[in-house]
């Protein structure tokens, strides 16, 4: 890991207030993930407690403290499309990678992640593979698409 | 640019920005809200740039990149100006027609408009579309025209002038006197009066004050927060002045969810504008009045919304509800007075200063004024952002605007207030939509989503569904909510099962009463609402769970049976294919069969079987027909039917 890039991160917000979750959120952005020396480097220069930074980053979704797979699949479990039936679109994802939701494949090609509504309910059920949006899915369309990542 | 410095300096830019634009000017608008990003947009936009060099037309035809223009059920849309004319569902292939056809020609492409499904006719222009004639769009109509990401288009159609009118001819006291006459109450779900809430924190003791703005929309199934920030963050950043004016603050902060990355961008490019042209900083437009906005993210988490745990989040902490003896715009971020405010409420203001709150109140009932934004989304034809007068009954905005209910099939449900709302039944479709109605039915209006749901849907489910989500984001700091949830998640689970007993209902409703009663936010103290409300309209579906271990609407799992039905099995063996545990036998002309034993109900052979067939059949609270004898399940076709295809 890079403790230069967190350094700059956390240069971005001198003298600022209550800005652990900002630089969380950068730090995930940048290594898509928070590993354990980024927590240790922002604890010193913040000087804020381990186990504090840990409680925040454990709290909240959008941090990862587990690295994560090449590909990202969120499938969305917003009301809008559990309705339209996303949790057997969830459950064709989980069987055909063999990981639950919120976790990695051992090859670590894909991260399985559920979300809420990512505003195109329109297409729902909807399945998001890195940026790509795939909508109006049907159990039997997972394979073909899982199948075109690598 | 020179910062402007007075309210002539902003009409005399206002006046050079309009002498600039021709209305006469071709301009071909494209929506690139998430919902039309997501079908392609961008690829369209590309290919009209691309065409309009190609054809030497760039000088002569403007483009611009929209906000959502709420039917995204129909996405890409492209609507030329100044005809209006709009195309949906458009595809890069269709660009070099657009071009050549509609621009030079000025003639119409029928296939890409929108044809009414009742009488077949075909809409040219946009405004005429039944989807947004029946709607009052007067926060979200905007976004259609302007691109969010340049403030001078926000300024052509208005921007800004309430600002200059608030500052220049109106003491603070007077701006909070007219939101108060409005009557506008809060857009986030409680509803509760803004001007009141204002005035506490106004005159609450401390220094500084703060505003801010919710934009965590923490609802799932719900964007129109998302769709208003990525649209038009301008009229949100104005009406946030122009609150922070009227209360005396000097800072305000937005508060966006992370995963909006299009809103927080949007909205850090609009401060960045604002700031360049004096509308933001010191001294705004010569006034004497200072003000800066930061914006914070946030990092997902549905309590994080709740206004005390949104300002510990603010404050870089776990975003956790605290007790609110003390509010929290007397007592709120680093304990000085806060006043928060959801994003739809802040593009209110603008308007009600401009044209005054005896015009805000002629809109809506008596006790809401003004219009709502709706997300109608779920088993509708149109799904899409809808605005409203509040009083609109649920009927027409279902039937009028929303187009009804896919495949000619029964409305059951509308889910209202996500989470902390509830469910209504066929009954009251005619009940108006506003705050006071929808509580006395057991739900709440709450920030907006509306999702309809049609007889393929079980209740049983979406309460579970609600329960699952709302315990796996309570924060847990207090007990009625954390455990209370987590029974009940066990007794629902339980239902879905097949394993209800007899006294579960009262029991569910007797821990959702306590966690009402005792628990420490509205998550908890709402948490019991999806639960009550389906087990008050449809208590005949929970019957069936509990006593006939019987999904009515054929969706919970363990409940359920594939079966085919050997009289349409045509042997096409798509199932079979298809099968992820090799549960299905069969081959070429031979009825196929689903093994019970090997079956884990993932649905696929149902999703497959060709519509002409519908040969998988779902059952639920029968036995499954015995497999038919091996010797019956030879399909012999008259020759006639093998030659007479279709
Ligand atoms: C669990 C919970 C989540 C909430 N989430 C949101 C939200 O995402 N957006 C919002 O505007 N209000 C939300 N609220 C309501 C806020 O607490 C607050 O009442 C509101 O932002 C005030 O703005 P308003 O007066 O303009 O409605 C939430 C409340 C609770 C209890
Ligand atoms: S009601 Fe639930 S979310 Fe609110 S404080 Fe208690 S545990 Fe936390
Ligand atoms: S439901 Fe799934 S597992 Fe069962 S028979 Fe159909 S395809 Fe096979
Ligand atoms: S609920 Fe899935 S996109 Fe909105
Ligand atoms: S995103 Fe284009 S209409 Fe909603």
């Amino acid at each position: 890991m890079d403790v230069e890039k967190i350094d700059g991160i956390i240069d971005g917000y001198v003298d600022e207030e209550g800005v652990l979750i900002q630089i969380l959120l950068d730090i995930q952005r940048e290594l898509n993930w928070v590993p354990k020396e980024a927590i240790m480097e922002v604890s010193k220069r913040l000087q804020i407690p381990i186990s504090q930074i840990y409680r925040v980053a454990s709290f909240y979704t959008a941090m990862s403290l587990t690295p994560m797979g090449r590909h990202l699949v969120q499938v969305c479990l917003g009301t809008a499309c559990h309705v339209r039936g996303a949790p057997k679109i969830l459950n064709k994802v989980e069987n055909t990678l063999k990981i639950k939701a919120g976790e990695t494949t051992e090859d670590m090609m894909f991260t399985l992640r559920t979300v809420n509504c990512l505003g195109c309910c329109a297409m729902g059920p909807v399945m998001v593979v890195d940026e790509d949006y795939h909508g109006k899915m049907k159990t039997s369309d997972v394979n073909g698409i899982l199948e075109r990542y690598e | 640019m020179p910062k402007i410095n007075s309210p002539t300096g902003l009409e005399d830019l206002r006046r050079e920005i309009l002498s600039k634009r021709d209305p006469n000017k071709p301009c071909i608008t494209l929506c690139s809200g998430t919902a039309c990003h997501a079908t392609g947009s961008e690829k369209v936009a590309v290919a009209i740039e691309k065409e309009l060099e190609k054809q030497s037309l760039k000088d002569d035809v403007d483009v611009r990149r929209t906000g959502c223009h709420g039917f995204c059920e129909r996405g890409p849309i492209v609507v030329i100006y100044p005809e209006e004319i709009c195309y949906l569902n458009v595809t890069p292939e269709d660009v070099s027609e657009i071009i050549s056809e509609t621009i030079k020609e000025k003639k119409i492409i029928d296939r890409l408009l929108y044809t009414d499904p009742n009488t077949g006719e075909k809409v040219v222009y946009e405004y005429e579309i039944p989807f947004y004639k029946e709607q009052t769009r007067i926060v979200f109509g905007p976004n259609k025209n302007i691109d969010p990401k340049s403030i001078d288009d926000y300024i052509a159609i208005g921007g800004y002038s309430a600002l200059s009118k608030a500052l220049f001819d109106m003491t603070p006291e007077q701006v909070l006197d007219e939101v108060k006459r409005s009557n506008l109450r809060g857009r986030g779900g409680g509803g509760f009066p803004t001007g009141r809430k204002w005035e506490t924190t106004r005159n609450a003791p401390g220094e500084p004050k703060y505003v801010i703005v919710n934009c965590d929309e923490g609802d799932p199934g719900a964007y129109m927060d998302r769709s208003l920030m990525e649209g038009n963050p301008h009229s949100v950043i104005e009406g946030l002045i122009i609150g922070a004016y009227a209360i005396g603050s000097h800072e305000g902060l937005i508060y966006a969810r992370q995963e909006y990355p299009l809103a927080v961008e949007n909205v850090n490019i609009a401060i960045k504008r604002v700031e360049e042209y004096g509308l933001l900083g010191k001294n705004i437009l010569g006034s004497g009045f200072d003000f800066k906005i930061k914006v914070h993210r946030g990092a997902g988490a549905f309590v994080s919304g709740e206004s005390s745990a949104l300002m510990t989040a603010i404050e870089g902490k776990v975003g956790e509800p605290r007790p609110k003896y003390i509010h929290t715009s007397e007592c709120g971020v680093w304990d000085k007075p806060s006043d928060l405010n959801n994003v739809e409420t802040w593009a209110n203001i603008p308007l009600i200063i401009n044209k005054g709150s005896e015009w805000f109140t002629s809109i809506g009932t008596e006790g809401s004024k003004g219009t709502k934004i709706f997300s109608l989304v779920g088993k509708v034809n149109n799904t899409g952002l809808v605005e409203v007068p509040m009083g609109t009954t649920i009927r027409e905005i279902i039937y009028k605007i929303g187009g009804g209910i896919p495949g000619g099939k029964k409305f059951k449900a509308l889910q209202t207030g996500g989470p902390s709302g509830g469910c209504i039944s066929e009954e009251y479709l005619d009940t108006p939509v506003d705050f006071d109605e929808l509580a006395k039915l057991g739900s709440i209006m709450g920030s907006g989503g509306m999702i309809v749901m049609d007889e393929d849907t079980c209740m049983v489910d979406v309460a579970r569904y609600f329960v699952d989500f709302l315990c796996d984001e309570s924060c847990g700091k207090c007990v009625p909510c954390r455990e209370g949830l987590k029974r009940v998640r066990k007794i629902l689970n339980g239902i879905v099962a097949g394993e209800g007993k007899e006294g579960d209902i009262e029991l569910l409703k007797e821990i959702g009463n306590v966690m009402s009663k005792a628990s420490l936010c509205a998550l908890g103290k709402t948490a019991a609402n999806p639960i009550l409300s389906t087990i008050r309209y449809f208590r005949d579906e929970y019957d069936a769970h509990i006593e006939e271990k019987r999904c009515p609407a054929l969706v919970c799992k363990d409940l359920i049976s594939y079966y085919i039905d050997p009289e349409r099995c045509n042997a096409c063996r798509l199932c079979l294919k298809n099968c992820p545990a090799d549960a299905i036998d069969g081959e070429k002309k031979l009825i196929h069969i689903i093994d019970q034993s090997k079956c884990i109900k993932c649905g696929t052979c149902f999703d497959v079987c060709p519509p002409k067939f519908s040969a998988v059949k779902k059952i639920s609270g029968a036995p499954v027909p015995p497999p038919i004898p091996e010797e019956k399940r030879v399909i012999v076709k008259a020759k006639k039917a093998k030659g007479g295809k279709k």
